[in-house]
């Protein structure tokens, strides 16, 4: 289980590092095995921000982050490789998550080399082939092809079935549908909920609610680094307390419903003030907390 | 002193109007089209716009023309390049192998030509390669890491700039009684790698924020690995480029050099021989075989390179490439 | 009627051949109708609407006519068209607010722009402030620098920019796919006020988001492969769309208040077909699951009820519930 304890992260920008900006503060939650938990919030919420601290990819300011009770800031090499066993990533853009002058295998290759070493010919082939059938690709299609001669959708498959080659129990996808056709869209997100069924524990970030809703059992809704509001997905989207996801709620283009009259428009960005307290969660249900507000 | 080159090497930002002429610019639309684009889908397919590019084919045939007459020259020259003959101010004639004639006190200005071209490879090649690596180490480890070590890196980077390079080889020249090319070539290399370190650094930071290399390094690669396996690849053409800048550059440096006396005190080189043409008033005394060549072959040598660099750019990017 | 086209074909030159982007559209705009342009990539729905303005250089004009109130407009020739432009059809080309020049206030930029079309800057100055203020914007924006504004408001300058001059045509490509889904709303109801305030005629909104058209546009043209698959009434290609792209389409898309435990939606497997060499006929054949010997022929756009045209041989199949999935009906 991966553990998230008031994790922080504040950059400084500015000249000379002056100015100071928190991208993610005082996030805590637990993202099980076996569950889709969504991470929902808009541009400069800090959700990719968090996507990246648990893959080790940026250092949190503070707070821990834990994976079956070790500090994953605190590993050292040979545990962060054992830490990339259990715990991978799969990214938005297809065309960028792939080196465009190389084969895709060689993605398959690096794991093989890394964490692989070894193995026999034959018996890389086979799993290579077992992995790309749980994504519903097939071996002949997909290798020995450059990035540029497969399709979007083909290329996350990819991503995934790499995380697979190795023995995951969490993937954080973040936003890994957005750049895809609508038609693509939910096969592989119908993908993602078969290896929820197999007990993956999926942190699935987003900034879309109907995918969120769609494909989640928790939902986790942020706003300019904070958690506004948590809990079981039917309670978020079905009883949202929070102003701020009935907002967002109320704004999401519906196909079977208008949008309500229009409202004033937003003048500014708003930002949360640098100095301001992190209001704390309230519970307000089984399983639901909201933000003080 | 900075090396003159030709404004940005390499495609940092494709131009929107390419320089070919043609009605329609051949850049193909994204409809159902890849987006990386097809650098590299091909060797072959490079090597066919390689041949049919004419900036390129017309300049690296002339370097290597030089090339060629560089090495096999020395082998054809009747007399050692500083020998004093005794037939001063002699006129090209085919008497004695005097092809390119005699300087004004009696030297094989032919011997001194093809000596100096070998010297001109050499520095080319010392110099750049070490320009190249100094710069590549500086600009991976600047790009990649950035922080802390890309500060000290940028300054150490920003200093070796503006080094006034005349007044250290002066006090060099000072010291030292006598300098090889080996010496000139080093220190070259040691002095022009900035500008190159500073091109990698921003080439560097682009593509570290690509999520291939975010891939790699959830993958359990070392940075090392991922910099000269993932990066270095991806820039293959930049660095092939730059290189050839460099070693034009360098020629280009050790001429002027030369020309203004700092050059190897133990040899003579076509800078060399232009300054000495120049301090014998040659221009005045219609002396035109012994400056014009060696002028001429720099010219040709550096110019060459720099237009093969523009063919280049066209032949590795595809929307520079005419229809 | 402010635009009529017919049978528009627009290819893009290429080294491997011509990739024929759209061949043969024809569709009419009504008076004070916002139309809805869908599909995904490749499409064509981009290249329909640069070419109604003759935007992009690379396109080439193979054949067909659009006709603006009444007058042809030659999309043939770049020249003749800068008469056309920004005064009677105007675009909001994709990615717009990230193309404002960062150097330049937004007052300077606007005085350049409308000085260049020969149109007095002090004389439009009281319109622009009103319209500024009547999406939200204070005169203030008239002297920021574009980074001093969120991505909302630079999409709300660059259209009140567009309709400065009160164009019959608006074409809005993708003007709200980077934006938040607050902001997102904003703008495109800010669309509709233009047209319900007259500073614009009729529009065009170009956008792979059905359910954003389904808020703001009357009418939805969907696109597949270069060709038209379906045209109706936003209603009608929600509800009850007839074109069998267009059913698994809106099928496929996943709303708030549905989960997959309930209830599992499908894609439609495959990809659309190359546009170099684009296969005979129907060119949606190879992904349809009614797809028959007829096929081979390409199906007419053909009017199938009031207002409600689809271009399918089997449209006599496609009645019925949305989410029970097409199957073909065996003729003996």
């Amino acid at each position: 289980m991966l553990s998230l304890e008031h994790v922080s992260k504040t950059y400084r920008t500015g000249s000379f590092g002056g100015a100071v900006l928190h991208a993610v503060r005082d996030v805590s939650f637990d993202v099980r095995p076996g569950e889709v938990m969504s991470l929902i919030g808009e541009s400069g919420s800090g959700k990719s921000t968090i996507g990246r601290m648990i893959l080790r990819l940026v250092a949190p300011t503070a707070g821990t982050i834990t994976y079956q009770g070790d500090d994953v800031a605190a590993m050292n090499r040979h545990e962060v490789k054992e830490y990339y066993r259990r715990v991978q990533g799969v990214f938005q853009d297809p065309f960028s998550a792939y080196n465009p002058i190389f084969k895709i295998d060689r993605v398959f290759g690096m794991l093989r080399t890394e964490f692989f070493p070894g193995t026999s010919r034959e018996a890389w082939s086979a799993k290579l082939a077992d992995a790309l059938e749980s994504v519903s690709l097939n071996p002949r299609d997909v290798l020995g092809k450059f990035p540029h001669q497969l399709s979007g959708g083909q290329l996350q498959r990819l991503q995934i079935a790499r995380a697979l080659l190795l023995d995951i129990e969490h993937l954080v996808a973040d936003e890994i549908i957005s750049m895809l056709d609508a038609s693509t869209r939910i096969d592989v997100l119908n993908l993602l909920a078969d290896l929820k069924e197999r007990g993956l524990g999926i942190l699935f970030i987003t900034h879309d609610l109907s995918l969120g809703n769609y494909i989640s059992d928790t939902t986790v809704i942020l706003r300019h680094g904070c958690i506004v509001e948590m809990g079981a997905t039917e309670k978020v989207f079905g009883d949202a307390r929070h102003p701020y996801t009935q907002s967002l709620l109320a704004s999401v283009p519906q196909l079977h419903s208008k949008w309500a009259k229009a409202e004033p428009m937003p003048a500014t960005n708003g930002h949360l003030d640098d100095d301001a307290a992190v209001p704390a969660l309230v519970s307000v249900g089984d399983d639901h907390l909201v933000a003080a507000h | 002193m900075s090396t003159p080159r030709l404004a940005d090497p390499v495609h940092t930002v494709v131009p929107s109007e390419p320089a070919s002429v043609g009605p329609d610019p051949a850049a193909a639309p994204v409809v159902g089209a890849p987006a990386g684009g097809h650098r590299m889908s091909g060797l072959g397919e490079m090597l066919h716009f390689a041949i049919g590019n004419r900036k390129l084919v017309v300049g690296f045939s002339i370097v290597f023309a030089m090339f060629i007459f560089a090495i096999i020259g020395p082998y054809l020259a009747h007399h050692p390049p500083l020998e004093y003959g005794g037939h001063l101010s002699l006129s090209p004639t085919t008497k004695n192998g005097y092809w390119f004639g005699t300087t004004l006190l009696g030297q094989d200005v032919f011997a001194q030509f093809v000596n100096g071209l070998r010297l001109a490879f050499i520095v080319g090649a010392l110099g750049g390669s070490i320009s190249a690596a100094i710069g590549m180490l500086v600009g991976f480890t600047a790009g990649y890491r950035s922080g802390v070590i890309d500060e000290v890196l940028n300054m150490l980077t920003n200093v070796v700039l503006v080094i006034p390079t005349f007044a250290v080889l002066l006090v060099i020249a000072a010291y030292l009684q006598v300098r090889g090319i080996m010496m000139e070539s080093v220190f070259i290399g040691l002095t022009s790698w900035p500008w190159a370190a500073r091109a990698l650094r921003a080439q560097t930071f682009s593509l570290v924020s690509r999520d291939f290399v975010d891939m790699a390094r959830l993958s359990g690669r070392s940075s090392w690995k991922i910099i000269f396996q993932e990066i270095a690849p991806n820039m293959s053409s930049y660095l092939f480029m730059m290189f050839i800048l460099l070693f034009g550059g360098s020629i280009l440096i050790a001429s002027t050099l030369d020309f203004i006396g700092l050059g190897p005190s133990n040899t003579i080189s076509l800078g060399m021989m232009m300054q000495l043409s120049v301090q014998s008033a040659a221009l005045q005394l219609h002396l035109w075989w012994w400056f014009l060549p060696p002028g001429l072959a720099i010219m040709a040598i550096v110019g060459s390179l720099y237009v093969m660099n523009v063919g280049l750019d066209e032949v590795f990017n595809p929307k520079l490439r005419t229809m | 009627m402010t635009l009529r086209v017919d049978d528009l074909r627009v290819y893009y030159r290429t080294l491997a051949g011509d990739v024929k982007a759209l061949d043969g559209v024809t569709f009419d705009l009504a008076d004070g109708e916002i139309m809805g342009l869908a599909g995904e990539s490749g499409c064509g729905k981009s290249t329909l609407g640069k070419s109604l303005i003759r935007l992009d250089g690379r396109m080439r004009y193979v054949g067909g006519s659009v006709t603006l109130d009444g007058t042809e407009l030659p999309i043939w020739d770049n020249g003749q068209m800068d008469e056309y432009r920004f005064r009677h059809v105007s675009i909001v080309p994709q990615y717009a607010m990230s193309a404002l020049n960062p150097t330049r206030k937004i007052g300077r930029m606007i005085d350049e722009l409308l000085h260049s079309r020969g149109v007095d800057m002090d004389a439009t100055l009281p319109e622009l402030e009103r319209r500024l203020e009547l999406v939200g914007l204070s005169n203030d924006v008239l002297t920021m620098f574009p980074i001093e504004l969120s991505g909302g408001m630079k999409q709300r300058v660059v259209m009140v920019i567009s309709t400065l001059l009160d164009p019959s045509l608006l074409i809005a490509d993708e003007i709200t796919s980077a934006l938040d889904v607050s902001t997102q709303k904003a703008v495109a109801q800010t669309l509709v006020q233009f047209r319900d305030r007259g500073f614009v005629k009729s529009m065009i909104v170009i956008t792979h988001d059905i359910s954003v058209l389904y808020q703001v546009a009357d009418t939805i043209l969907v696109m597949y492969a270069g060709k038209l698959a379906e045209k109706a009434s936003a209603e009608d290609i929600v509800m009850a769309p007839r074109h069998p792209y267009t059913r698994m389409l809106v099928s496929s898309l996943p709303e708030v208040g549905v989960r997959e435990a309930d209830h599992r939606l499908s894609g439609i497997a495959g990809r659309p077909p190359s546009l170099l060499d684009p296969p005979q006929g129907c060119r949606f054949r190879d992904r349809c699951p009614l797809a028959t010997a007829k096929c081979v022929e390409e199906p007419p756009f053909v009017e199938i009820a009031d207002g409600h045209g689809a271009a399918c041989w089997h449209i006599d199949q496609t009645v019925g519930r949305l989410d029970i999935p097409l199957e073909k009906i065996e003729t003996a």
